[in-house]
């Protein structure tokens, strides 16, 4: 089915208005907001301390273990159910994987570093508004890393290309393919990837292309974001 | 950073506190409405100094009680999320937040600030159950202050969603109408550090306190529901003490949702 024009008036590689700040939880060793449309996503970090039981610690780095959490109320439709679930718990487990090759724990043996992504309102992209925040949050709390890490949820609509899908978007009736992608903004690698729905291998390449560009985007906001902290604290 | 209980101790006993404020002194308090208006029927987020909750209502359809078949219900819950403090752990809901959970419930429910009745579509058999949330962004003392004010503000944010001519509900749109909120109870905490009475604990004042009564009033002054905690005891000359303080506090609290 044709998809010729977005609802809300979007270019089709054009991002829905980003916000993002750091340092927005007091007790948190670091914090960060991320805002991309209406989706909120909200992280914050904490350790490294000890991991128990003992068994999972690692000799020569800390363990990061990430969280990522709807709030009952941030659904689209009924309440969701409080407490881990499967999806809740394989969004975690992604999570995780797209920060192991920039985050550099080798400081910390045996430790673990616990990052806490909830999400306070909801229109698709869930996951990658929580890794934006997550990211901002881990180098606010002065962990060595390679680099940011980016995401963004690119795909199909009807046969047209885009990025940044929301809800309407997602249950788009002539049908949708909705493929997060998490990027290293300096080398353009990949960390996370998913796909849910059926496309060719052309589209797909595209669609990861029109992704890699939203997340240069995104990158700007994220340094925007740390500067802002940063710089304040600089001239006090 | 934490500072040690004999420190905070030996700070009230010269009639002072860490922060400079008055023992009846709440800290500065901020409430926002429709913090989550595109997911949530209603929505809100409170700050009492860096203390920081957010509360939202979502709306079900339910089957009544069979002792109340025309009046709807409410369910409160709180989640004490390890986002929001170092002290919170991940896993089944901690003592502390069930009795935190279980105390908001009882200040609305008592109250009967909600008009049940007007949450019955159809008696006997369906009725509105609104489930409200509430989580701490930032646990900095006082959850029970903060979550009771997030719970009214959310409610009082809230409005129905549609249903359909199936009586299903379709979250998408919202209607204008209101949630029947009555009235506004609201709570305030008093606890006990040394043998003074103390309002609007940090969490390092929490630590050091041995006893704490929270009360929930209405406004014609009526008490709606209450909880005792901590390990010492109150004579009832330090309730009535507390009565007096609460009372007073709830009526300047109270102006916040002016």
């Amino acid at each position: 089915m044709k998809y010729t024009k977005r609802s809300d008036g979007r270019k089709f590689d054009e991002c829905r208005p980003m916000k993002a700040e750091v340092g927005v939880i007091k007790n948190a060793v670091g914090s960060a907001r991320f805002q991309i449309g209406k989706t909120i996503a909200i992280a914050a970090v904490y350790g490294p301390k000890d991991l128990f039981p003992k068994f999972l610690q690692k000799p020569h780095t800390a363990v990061l273990r990430c969280n990522y959490n709807m709030m009952a109320f941030s659904g689209s439709g009924e309440r969701v159910r409080p407490g881990a679930n499967r999806r809740s718990k394989e969004i975690s487990l992604v999570i995780e994987k797209a920060f192991e090759p920039v985050l550099d724990l080798s400081e910390f043996p045996k430790a673990v570093v616990d990052v806490y992504i909830e999400l306070i309102q909801t229109d698709a992209g869930t996951r990658c508004a929580g890794i934006c925040a997550a990211s901002l949050a881990l180098a606010d709390a002065g962990f060595d890393m390679k680099d940011l890490v980016c995401a963004i949820s690119c795909g199909l609509v009807g046969d047209q290309v885009v990025v940044d899908l929301d809800k309407t978007e997602e249950d788009f009736e002539g049908g949708a393919v909705d493929i997060p992608i998490a990027m290293l903004p300096r080398t353009e690698e990949i960390t996370l990837l998913q796909l849910d729905g059926e496309i060719s291998k052309e589209q797909l390449l595209k669609a990861i292309e029109a992704g890699k560009e939203a997340c240069k985007k995104i990158y700007e906001v994220q340094k925007a974001a740390l500067r802002a902290k940063y710089t304040v604290e600089a001239t006090q | 950073m934490m500072i040690s209980r004999d420190y905070i101790e030996s700070v009230i006993a010269k009639n002072a506190r860490m922060d400079g404020r008055k023992f009846d002194e709440y800290r500065h308090i901020e409430i926002e409405y429709g913090i989550s208006s595109k997911s949530a029927e209603g929505s809100a987020r409170v700050k009492i100094g860096d203390t920081e909750v957010v509360a939202g209502v979502k709306m079900e359809l339910g089957t009544p009680f069979s002792d109340k078949p025309g009046e709807g219900s409410i369910m409160v819950n709180v989640e004490l999320l390890p986002l929001s403090s170092p002290l919170f752990e991940s896993g089944p809901p901690s003592i502390d937040a069930i009795e935190l959970s279980r105390v908001t419930d009882r200040g609305i429910r008592e109250s009967k600030s909600l008009d049940f009745k007007k949450l019955c579509v159809k008696e006997g058999e369906k009725v509105w159950l609104l489930f409200i949330d509430i989580y701490p962004i930032n646990a900095a003392g006082n959850l029970f202050d903060a979550c009771a004010l997030a719970a009214i503000a959310a409610i009082r944010d809230a409005t129905f969603p549609k249903l359909d001519e199936n009586m299903k509900i379709d979250y998408s749109q919202k209607t204008k109408t209101k949630v029947p909120l009555i009235k506004l109870p609201i709570s305030c905490t008093v606890w006990r550090v040394n043998n003074e009475l103390l309002v609007d604990l940090t969490i390092e004042e929490e630590l050091a306190s041995n006893a704490r009564l929270s009360v929930v009033f209405t406004e014609e002054g009526k008490i709606c529901a209450m909880q005792k905690g901590g390990d010492s005891p109150f004579s009832s000359e330090e309730i009535s003490n507390v009565l007096d303080i609460a009372e007073k506090k709830t009526q300047e609290l109270r102006r916040h949702f002016k």
